[in-house]
């Protein structure tokens, strides 16, 4: 993310941004970048507003202009009320939100963004959610890395999953679940019973902790022969498959540190 | 090569703006300073000394004060200041996000602390003028001066910044630099008292000595051609300390 930012040098290969070499080229990059960092890096010496003016001040863009952006740029991100509030003040959710206006300063061709909503209440996600959503409707192009399958599949149109620096598939989400997990997935606690079952029906299953994972395009089938061998020991869920699923599957369930 | 556009006047402009917003406090020690030093010191243990080479001591240590005071706010301004604002809120990340370029945050850094010394200077010639203790008008000269040697104050600062490994690291210099040559820089008593040796080591390695005796020369409105000699060092110092504070801190914050 760095390297495409021009913040970090590239380590090797060839890396063009807007069709543009990121070694000769840094400032028109970033001139045309958005940029959402995962660390809030918001100037603490002012109020929400003059973040947004002293940040504009750094792309050249001229008083009045950047004025009026900044006012609407608060408007867009609901924050006209905390205009005046210096940034210590800003809850967790707001802080996040004025990253992503600041971001739009400049109004990027591009825009980056790390880790957008970590560490965020399940309200404040969803604020955030809207707005980028609105951001791609109209038309602006959004990167974004996140370890939250859910946000990436409800944002994502194209998408990869990477592991130890490989891309590993990529795709529409709605594509790699089909082909690497399947519609559905059917839990069951991992008990004797429902292991000789399934192995008897041939059926494949996946080991998750204690719960036996079984992806399948028939989950009611799967669903009826399991309750039947252990309808009182142990709970049985089916639920549709998702980009957690592939992503368990794709990178293994061994913790990486 | 070092990479300086006009862009650089984006960064001074936000340390302007956080100078001014914070102006009450920041307005303070250039005021209350220079009393305090030539109340205690001038007129206080100065009733003790008559004259210093034909010089009343309040008149002697006056433009010493200007000296500490340039070389205080510039340094600080570009150490502990710049510091928090590089490794904790992380503002340095934020500017190279943008098109300012890593050698223009720094520059900007070291231009506005020496603006900051500057300003200081400034506020502290009236109340000087009121005590009686500067010659015009070519104490007016100070004001520019103070430019200068905040600037070669704030390159030094800035090499301390880019190598330390944490904010507690800074008192070092704090203590072992600044705090000799408040002393032994010609300040509140001639150099030439010292043992040679010692005064040598001052002209060669405090670059504070050099500032009092220029600061000195504008308020008695007594210049030598010492002085030319004075300016110099102070001028490739500058420059010197500039460019290798840039270099320095691009090999700390570009990985």
């Amino acid at each position: 993310m760095k390297m495409i930012q021009c913040i970090s040098p590239k380590t090797g290969g060839t890396l063009e941004v807007l069709g543009m070499d990121v070694e000769t080229r840094q400032r028109e990059i970033k001139s045309r970048l958005g940029v959402v960092p995962q660390e809030t890096n918001l100037d603490p010496d002012f109020s929400a507003y003059r973040n947004l003016l002293v940040y504009a001040r750094y792309f050249g863009i001229p008083q009045r202009e950047a004025e009026r952006r900044a006012i609407d740029l608060l408007a867009f991100m609901q924050l006209d009320e905390k205009r005046d509030v210096l940034i210590d003040k800003l809850s967790g959710g707001m802080k996040r939100r004025l990253i992503i206006a600041r971001a739009l300063v400049n109004e990027p061709e591009l825009l980056i963004l790390d880790e957008p909503t970590i560490g965020l209440d399940p309200q404040a996600r969803h604020l955030i959610w809207e707005k980028l959503r609105s951001l791609r409707a109209e038309g602006n192009t959004l990167v974004l890395t996140t370890h939250y399958l859910d946000e990436a599949e409800r944002l994502c149109d194209r998408l990869v999953i990477m592991d130890h620096g490989k891309i590993l598939v990529e795709g529409a989400p709605a594509d790699l679940i089909r082909e690497h997990a399947g519609n559905d997935v059917v839990e069951i606690e991992r008990t004797e019973k429902a292991v000789a079952r399934l192995d008897e029906l041939g059926v494949n299953y996946d080991l998750a902790g204690d719960v036996l994972q079984i992806f399948t395009d028939r989950p009611n089938d799967v669903a009826r022969e399991l309750l039947e061998v252990c309808r009182h020991e142990a709970a049985v869920t089916v639920r549709p498959a998702t980009l957690e699923d592939v992503f368990l599957r794709l990178t293994g369930r061994s913790l990486r540190e | 090569m070092i990479d300086i556009t006009a862009r650089v006047q984006s960064v001074w402009r936000r340390n302007w703006d956080a100078f001014l917003r914070t102006y009450r406090v920041n307005f303070i020690p250039p005021f209350v300073e220079p009393v305090l030093y030539l109340v205690a010191l001038g007129f206080g243990l100065g009733t003790y000394i008559e004259a210093v080479d034909g010089t009343p001591y309040p008149v002697f240590i006056a433009p010493a004060l200007v000296s500490i005071s340039v070389m205080n706010s510039a340094f600080f301004e570009c150490t502990y200041s710049s510091f928090v604002r590089m490794y904790y809120q992380k503002t340095f990340d934020a500017i190279i996000a943008t098109p300012v370029s890593i050698d223009e945050v720094i520059a900007g850094e070291m231009l506005w602390g020496a603006t900051r010394g500057m300003i200081y200077a400034t506020l502290m010639l009236p109340v000087l003028l009121l005590f009686g203790v500067v010659a015009m008008p070519s104490s007016l000269l100070l004001i520019p001066f103070a430019f200068l040697a905040g600037l070669l104050f704030a390159g030094i600062a800035m090499c301390f910044t880019a190598i330390t490994p944490s904010i507690d690291a800074l008192n070092y210099p704090s203590f072992l630099f600044i705090t000799p040559m408040f002393l032994f820089s010609g300040t509140f008593f001639p150099l030439d008292l010292l043992p040679q040796p010692i005064q040598y080591f001052a002209l060669a390695a405090l670059p504070l000595t050099h500032v009092v005796a220029i600061n000195r020369a504008i308020t008695l409105s007594a210049f030598s051609p010492l002085n030319l000699f004075n300016l110099a060092w102070i001028a490739v110092a500058a420059a010197f300390f500039f460019v290798l504070a840039i270099r320095l801190m691009r090999r700390r914050l570009i990985v």
